[in-house]
């Protein structure tokens, strides 16, 4: 086993992840919150871009604000395989001696991390949502919920180097990008032999997310008897489609025929715990709350300011729907296209 | 003393309940509107062990102990009153009485593919005038040559249409009166068995309650089960282990709409608050409580009396008796709780009061488990 | 064939509440359960049991209670199981506890090893990788799908990512870490559950039974990580309802709440 001490460190790293010869959001994420630990620490932020070819990702990444950008560039990087991956990342670690690296928690993220934390014999923190630099110690405080985000935990690796942490994609800021900012692209080549850790792509199957079933949907857009026809529900989809979640109703709806049963939230349906809930036009009876409730953020709309919905939003808006949901669709497609 | 599952129990238990939860519930309200047997539940059950689990390994079972099958009922009977009687009328009452009555021979050919759960059973005591009083058996059966000619009929028979396999009781006798009662085992099918009308019942209403009908029905000598004249003790044996069974089932009835109705009254606000915060609920709720687990407590006794000890009648009535009063007690409440809600369809509470009548009448009525009780005590 | 898969036993996190009045996590009759995904890898185990006759163990780390999981595989059809267990080994963050589990490996025969992908109380996902890399074998992490390749010297697994999935061809021995997803695992017997309880052996792994491990590498002393403080979530604030807003404003409203919630 490999111990690294604190002896020699080189500056905050971050795992750039690409997928597709694109880099991940995450990516460009991590690169901003890089930025404020290098602040916090004096240092400088270097990303680590494994991949084919790096085509424009190397500017990218220094645009967003990378000081500098490793790359390894080889054919074994283009799809990700853990093994090349792995190696890449550690020659790295090894020549530079970071004092912090951070993985986006994707699902490249969270297979090579682990790996590499084994590798190189080093902590990691996964999933966090929050990093902040001890002002005092200089140390890297990684926070992260635990128990079924029951409860949230703040973790430290005191003795071993690179601190190492898998940041949930989403929560940190990119900056704004930079036209022409300086930053050094270097390339590395880490030599790559073909070993017994290796695993070979026979295939790569692409598939359009799954957001059909309302038990495992992360954002439901759901609809009661104020919605007023099975015409109007298009408009719910519209919204469900823009935000990639999927329609629900309360039973008036499924009982008048405008949303299948299987779609149906409360007593006699199913109980959902989404992140986010809409309740569209829902009066909220005792029966729909029942299956709703445990929603992370339940958003409301209904021209009722009287409706029982309201008592358990977050966010309550009493309006008319027919007027708020359009105007709520074309925001949110400016959001997501700006 | 200890009043504590052992681990194996424990963990069966929790088996039992997620089971309970994920393929039983489900179903509940939909085999209870459309008053259908539910047919794939079975299936499932079998495939794990859950139509055998007290009878012994080398008859096709679990070999496990009474308690474990009768957690297994309960937990059923929380979610779904129809399927814990379709296993208790099974185990207690057609496995059980082959398992402590039949010869090796009868063993191995019924018990086995019933323990397996391959075949389904029943019990056929009950007749249109003898009810409460068994001794008025009008259904008879006569030896000619190698077979027992059985005519007349049998009424109220739990899983009457789609069991396999019937423990079935005549007179052979009619001059002994009880000791005149002997038991047949009777397969689907045979020629002369056919069956009658379907009860429409308040409660349990998935269960196959039918009557079954002997028109010169030729049973095999070898079917007779135990000597001639010995039926009516079968049978009161037969009932103490299904007795048993009830109890559980009454106190999982009463449980399950404890359970629902903690839930709701946590939810459902009036007057500003929770149900919760108001004195009278949480008094109802103690006492509830209090109730179901004192009736848990004597079909644990009971379960523990049937492991232990040749006769335990008494056992067997308390717990039925005080089970089967707390259901219906418990449910009555449970659906007043709920207030409006409570008496409709949409809440389980509904289905669970109407289950729970039941458990007072069948398999001996409440009246009978008294005179059980006194018997022994006068 | 021989397969060990790596079991946890966890909180029913699901079951687990805040204390509104302390803060603090409410862990009693909390249930314990054995971990989702590891579940899904023993069920791939046992079907791979079921259709050529390889030999599971079940393996956990934990405290002596832990054993209850080891039942449970055994009585869902798991033909051994062995139970790591020690003082020296608590308080382990995921390095640690991955070398002591690759230690006890390192004591058994194995072609290919099988974990969850991640257990609900840490969520972590870390083990499993960490194992295969301290045992130099390949891993597989996310498993859809999991197939022994004619020959029986390599699985086809199909193993899923956020928009795709990748077939892979991996030489055994190798780690697989599988999803929830992979499988619907069978229930128990009753039976079963009482022949594992009263007539199944555990092999038990004490700290003198992996003597290669350096102290300085397991339990708390061996960990890496350190818990600095824990808290509970910020509780939800009571929820704002805003009425008199034209549809322009009430659509700005709930963007920025979508907004701060990271959802946009």
């Amino acid at each position: 086993m490999e111990s690294m001490n604190n002896e020699k460190t080189g500056g905050v790293f971050t795992f750039a992840e690409q997928v597709d010869g694109e880099l991940s959001k995450v990516s460009l994420e991590l690169v901003g919150k890089a930025r404020e630990l290098a602040g916090g620490l004096g240092t400088s932020v270097t990303a680590i871009l494994p991949c084919a070819e790096m085509g424009n990702m190397a500017r990218e990444l220094v645009e967003s604000g990378a000081d500098r950008v490793i790359v390894i560039a080889h054919p074994s990087l283009g799809d990700y395989a853990t093994e090349p991956y792995a190696h890449a990342v550690a020659s790295v670690i090894r020549r530079e001696h970071p004092e912090i690296l951070l993985y986006g928690a994707t699902s490249i993220g969270r297979d090579l991390a682990p790996r590499i934390s084994a590798r190189v014999r080093t902590g990691l923190t996964a999933d966090c949502t929050s990093l902040e630099i001890d002002p005092e110690t200089k140390a890297l405080r990684m926070t992260r919920p635990a128990f079924g985000g029951n409860l949230m935990a703040t973790i430290v690796s005191p003795n071993h180097r690179p601190q190492m942490a898998t940041v949930r994609p989403g929560v940190m800021q990119a900056l704004v990008p930079e036209k022409g900012r300086a930053g050094t692209i270097e390339t590395f080549d880490p030599g790559f032999t073909k070993g017994a850790l290796d695993v070979e792509i026979l295939e790569i199957v692409r598939r359009a997310a799954d957001t059909s079933d309302i038990g495992s949907a992360d954002i439901i857009v759901a609809g009661g008897r104020g919605v007023g026809s099975r015409e109007k529900f298009a408009l719910l989809e519209e919204l469900a489609g823009v935000l990639g979640g999927t329609v629900a109703a309360s039973r008036p709806c499924v009982e008048a025929g405008w949303v299948e049963p299987s779609r149906q939230v409360g007593q006699t349906g199913r109980t959902v715990r989404p992140k986010v809930y809409f309740a569209i036009g829902i009066s909220g009876a005792i029966q729909h709350l029942a299956g709703m409730e445990g929603s992370g953020l339940i958003i409301a709309v209904n021209n009722d300011e009287t409706a029982p919905i309201f008592s358990v939003a977050d966010l309550g808006i009493v309006g008319d729907l027919n007027e708020v949901i359009p105007r709520l669709i074309q925001k949110v497609r400016a959001a997501k296209a700006g | 003393m200890d009043l504590t599952l052992s681990r194996e129990q424990e963990m069966a238990r929790g088996l039992f309940r997620e089971f309970a939860e994920r393929e039983v519930k489900p179903l509940a309200q939909q085999i209870d509107e459309e008053e259908r047997f539910p047919r794939e539940t079975v299936e499932k059950m079998a495939r794990l062990g859950f139509l055998g689990i007290p009878i012994p390994r080398e008859y096709g079972g679990q070999g496990c102990d009474e308690l474990t099958y009768l957690l297994c009922v309960e937990e059923l009977a929380k979610v779904c009153a129809t399927t814990a009687v379709l296993l208790s009328a099974h185990v207690s009452l057609a496995c059980g009485t082959i398992l402590k009555h039949g010869t090796e021979v009868q063993k191995q050919r019924f018990l086995v593919p019933l323990a397996k759960g391959e075949k389904l059973g029943a019990f056929a005591l009950t007749e249109p005038n003898a009810g409460t009083d068994a001794s008025a058996q009008q259904t008879r059966a006569v030896l000619d040559g190698d077979d027992y000619v059985i005519d007349g009929s049998k009424i109220f028979i739990t899983n009457g249409k789609e069991a396999d396999i019937y423990i079935v009781f005549a007179m052979t006798d009619r001059s002994k009166g009880t000791k005149g009662i002997t038991a047949f085992i009777v397969e689907k099918g045979t020629p002369g068995f056919t069956f009658g009308s379907k009860e429409k019942k308040m409660g349990i209403r998935g269960s196959s309650t039918y009557e079954i009908c002997f028109s010169g029905c030729r049973v095999p000598k070898e079917n007779r089960l135990g000597d001639e004249g010995k039926g009516f003790g079968i049978a009161m044996q037969a009932l103490d282990g299904g007795r048993m069974g009830i109890a559980a089932q009454a106190t999982g009835i009463a449980a399950g709409a404890l359970d629902r109705t903690i839930a709701y009254v946590k939810q459902r606000r009036q007057f500003g608050k929770p149900l919760s915060k108001f004195q009278n609920t949480q008094f109802q709720i103690a006492e509830m409580a209090t109730r179901v687990q004192a009736a848990e407590l004597l079909v644990f006794k009971a379960a523990q009396a049937k492991q232990t000890q040749k006769r335990y009648s008494v056992e067997a009535s308390m717990a039925k008796m005080f089970a089967s009063a707390t259901a219906v007690d418990v449910t009555a409440r449970c659906v007043q709780l709920h207030g409006g809600y409570g008496y409709t369809r949409e809440y389980e509470v509904e289905r669970m009061m109407r289950d729970a009548k039941v458990t007072e009448i069948y398999e001996g009525t409440s009246e009978v488990q008294k005179m059980v009780v006194a018997g022994a005590l006068l | 064939m021989n397969i060990i898969v790596c079991i946890k036993q966890v909180p029913d996190t699901t079951e687990v509440r805040i204390d509104p009045k302390t803060g603090t996590l409410v862990r009693e009759g909390v249930p314990s359960i054995m971990n989702p995904d590891d579940k899904a890898g023993l069920e791939a185990a046992l079907r791979l049991k079921d259709a050529l006759g390889a030999h599971v163990t079940a393996l956990t780390m934990g405290p002596p209670q832990a054993e209850t999981v080891l039942r449970e595989a055994m009585a869902m059809g798991a033909d051994a199981a062995v139970l790591v267990t020690d003082r020296a080994f608590g308080g382990a963050d995921t390095i640690a506890t991955s070398t002591t589990l690759a230690a006890a490996i390192r004591t058994m025969d194995f072609d290919l090893i099988i974990t969850g992908r991640q257990a609900i109380d840490g969520d972590t996902a870390q083990v499993g990788p960490q194992v295969a890399e301290f045992l130099k074998i390949p891993s597989v992490a996310y498993a859809e799908g999991i197939q022994l390749e004619e020959g029986g010297k390599s699985l086809l697994v199909h193993r899923r990512f956020e928009d795709r999935s990748h077939v892979v061809r991996v030489k055994l021995p190798c780690l697989v870490t599988a999803l929830s997803e992979l499988n619907a695992p069978r229930y128990m017997t009753p039976g079963g559950i009482f022949e594992a309880w009263r007539e199944r052996e555990i092999r038990v792994l004490k700290r003198a039974d992996l003597p290669e491990l350096r102290d300085d590498e397991i339990g708390l002393k061996g960990s890496p990580t350190r818990v600095a403080k824990s808290f509970p979530k910020a509780m939800k604030p009571a929820g704002t309802v805003k009425a008199g807003l034209s549809a322009d404003e009430a659509a700005d409203e709930i963007t920025s709440c979508l907004q701060a919630h990271f959802v946009l």
